[in-house]
């Protein structure tokens, strides 16, 4: 009886001393940089500092843009993993975001959009990293317009991603006709969700209590 | 089987439940006796079981009772040793003070006492008295000289009136010297006076003291007796104790949450913030352990000083080694006190970091502004680093009454329980011979009918009975008569 009392009690002690999974965040943040979105940019970088703020230390973090080639690691503009000691990570914020404002200063006009390579990218970034929470957020108008010869027809795995579209903005055409813009989050939600993630659209970017 | 096919053996539903009714009643007549031993057995067994379950509870209530009895004596006779040796040692402290002052004090009054006597003895003293001229003034008065006589007594009358002058002379002189004498004697009366005055207080002390000891002692003796106010008085004592270090300590843990906010958020920069052992993050683990060290080395100071006495193998430690303990705990105390302060520092620079660092992430320009009276919320919170753990050194103190009171406590808290579990069970127990007899009359409740026909067929025969006795018994005496 003691002995197995004993057993017990080292067991239980082993679990409650045993590393824990892993609780941090990755954040893969899409900045569509295609045609009249472009002048969006600025609203990008809001959104790019309030998630900095969120974060905390062995947070992940990438902000890529979304082109007419976006399934590739040219399009990342910065990325990092936070330290786990808070000054450093601090440090680490402070320089992101000056790269992030040298972004948007000479960022051009693309004359394509990619959505899905961008997301193709951003799940390799995210399944590379190992974080436990897996954060996708999009700020483009959710159009796609592809160039010649990309082949973006592939199924895309989003098991445990959370995807948030924001800002998608109406286009002169979902003004002649608002299913357009409706069929178009539509599409993308089934995308998403048929890929086992979770969908979500924020438009309010005052309102981005519930994000992160 | 459904209600309607059992009511289906007559046509009619209701002469078919009539007819059911009465079999039941009947079964249930014949079944009567039966039924009431069933149910008195079981309310009988119920009954007896709950009363020994409340006698065994009686018993262990009693037992725990003079546990507890034991306890509490044993621990106000510990109490009262202490104090009562305390009271000896101060006594001892007395007595030991003048005595070792005594033979000092006893050469300074003996000396004094011998200068006086000098003294006195100096000033008794008389100055001669002048030449008796008186016979000789006499005898020349008587002689018949003529005028030499005159001449002689003028001449005696000078020498008397030298001799008179110089005698007043030396009794001024002796009187002037008496007086010194008597005037160098005040110091040492004074002395005297003061000596005694002392000496006096102190014995007035060491009466007080014995008092004292005498009323702890009957205290004692009448722990010892195991008197009953004795027991009473102790228990309430134990109780006030219980509660007023429970609120002490609920303040010492406060204190030791401010203590451990002040620390926590520093750890992570040496620990890491993002590392967990189980649900915990490492950093707060950190923090909290260094708390419960702190507060192991203030337990350990007191625990040297004699202050308390929560482990005995350091009480019993000899004098050099309580030293060495006390010396050591105090340095890791104090060393741990600076390592808290630095760590009070660096919140506060890493507080202000990420305040800046936010602040430019939002474009917030007021945000990154210098608070000019920051030293002084830097200071506080280096200070309050550096003298919580000190401060947290005392919790041994009430963490000791709380161990002690919490046994006599817990004790009559277990009493109290028992004996209310007791009570319970006995009137459960009465409350299931009382159900009994309720379930007898209610099961006699549907055979009313049956019982009230027996009840008069019992009283036919009983008076069938009877008349027959009365005319066999009156049946002589009319033959008698006729």
């Amino acid at each position: 009886m003691k002995c197995r009392l004993l057993l017990l009690g080292a067991a239980l002690a082993m679990q409650a001393c045993a590393p824990s999974g892993p609780k941090n965040t990755g954040v893969y943040l899409l900045v569509d940089t295609s045609g009249s979105y472009n002048r969006q940019v600025n609203k990008a970088e809001q959104i790019i500092l309030y998630a900095l703020t969120r974060l905390q230390p062995a947070d992940s973090i990438a902000v890529a843009r979304i082109d007419t080639a976006s399934f590739t690691e040219k399009n990342i503009i910065a990325k990092a993993t936070f330290d786990d000691r808070p000054s450093t990570a601090n440090k680490q914020k402070r320089a992101f975001a000056g790269l992030v404002d040298k972004f948007v200063e000479v960022s051009a006009p693309a004359p394509y959009t990619d959505i899905t390579g961008g997301l193709l990218q951003a799940i390799e970034f995210l399944n590379e990293k190992h974080t436990a929470r897996r954060e996708i957020l999009i700020f483009s108008d959710m159009k796609e317009d592809l160039a010649k010869g990309y082949v973006r027809d592939i199924p895309l795995d989003f098991t445990g991603f959370d995807v948030i579209a924001l800002n998608v903005t109406k286009l002169r055409s979902d003004n002649f006709d608002p299913r357009q813009y409706l069929a178009r989050l539509d599409e993308w939600r089934a995308r998403v969700e048929k890929g086992g993630g979770h969908w979500r659209v924020i438009n309010d970017l005052d309102r981005l209590d519930g994000l992160l | 089987m459904s209600m309607t096919s059992l009511l289906a053996f007559t046509p009619w539903p209701a002469v078919s439940a009539g007819i059911l009714l009465i079999f039941l009643i009947v079964a249930m007549y014949l079944a009567r006796n039966t039924a009431h031993q069933a149910i008195q057995a079981a309310a009988g067994v119920l009954a007896r079981g709950l009363r020994l379950a409340s006698h065994s509870v009686t018993h262990a209530h009693q037992r725990l009772g003079a546990r507890n009895r034991e306890v509490l004596l044993a621990a106000g006779r510990e109490a009262k040793e202490r104090i009562v040796e305390r009271e000896f040692a101060r006594v001892g402290d007395t007595v030991r003070k003048d005595l070792a002052s005594y033979p000092d004090m006893h050469r300074r009054l003996s000396e004094a006492i011998v200068r006086i006597e000098e003294d006195q003895e100096k000033a008794v003293e008389v100055p001669p008295q002048a030449p008796g001229w008186g016979q000789a003034v006499k005898v020349i008065a008587n002689l018949d000289v003529g005028n030499a006589g005159t001449a002689i007594l003028s001449d005696i009358h000078k020498s008397m009136v030298k001799a008179h002058a110089r005698a007043m002379d030396d009794y001024r002189k002796a009187s002037s010297e008496r007086h010194a004498l008597l005037r160098r004697m005040m110091p040492d009366w004074r002395l005297i006076h003061e000596t005694l005055g002392r000496v006096d207080k102190s014995v007035e002390s060491v009466i007080e003291r014995s008092l004292a000891i005498d009323h702890r002692m009957e205290e004692y003796e009448a722990i010892v007796r195991g008197e009953d106010r004795a027991v009473s008085v102790l228990s309430s004592s134990s109780i006030v104790y219980f509660f007023v270090s429970a609120l002490v300590l609920a303040v010492a843990t406060a204190g030791a949450a401010v203590n451990f906010t002040l620390i926590a958020r520093p750890m992570a920069e040496m620990v890491g913030g993002t590392n967990f052992v189980g649900a915990f993050r490492t950093a707060d683990i950190a923090a909290l352990v260094i708390i419960m060290v702190e507060i192991s080395m203030g337990l350990f100071l007191m625990e040297s000083l004699r202050i308390t006495s929560l482990f005995p193998v350091i009480g019993a430690l000899s004098d050099k080694m309580r030293v060495r303990m006390m010396i050591i705990t105090f340095a890791i105390l104090l060393l741990m006190a600076s390592v808290e302060a630095g760590l009070a520092y660096m919140r506060e620079v890493l507080l202000q970091d990420e305040l800046a660092t936010s602040a430019l992430l939002r474009g917030d320009g007021a945000g990154s502004m210098v608070n000019g009276y920051l030293w002084i919320t830097t200071a506080a919170q280096m200070g309050m680093g550096f003298i919580l753990p000190f401060a947290l050194v005392f919790v041994a103190i009430p963490l000791e009454t709380f161990v002690h009171s919490l046994r006599t406590v817990v004790g009559l808290t277990g009493i109290a329980i028992l004996r209310v579990l007791a009570l319970i069970l006995r009137v459960l127990g009465n409350g299931c011979r009382h159900l009994g007899a309720l379930a007898q009359r209610v099961y006699d409740l549907p055979l009313c009918v049956p019982l009230w026909i027996e009840t008069r067929a019992a009283a036919a025969t009983k008076q069938g009975t009877w008349n027959t006795r009365v005319s066999r018994e009156t049946k002589p005496l009319q033959e008698a008569q006729s």
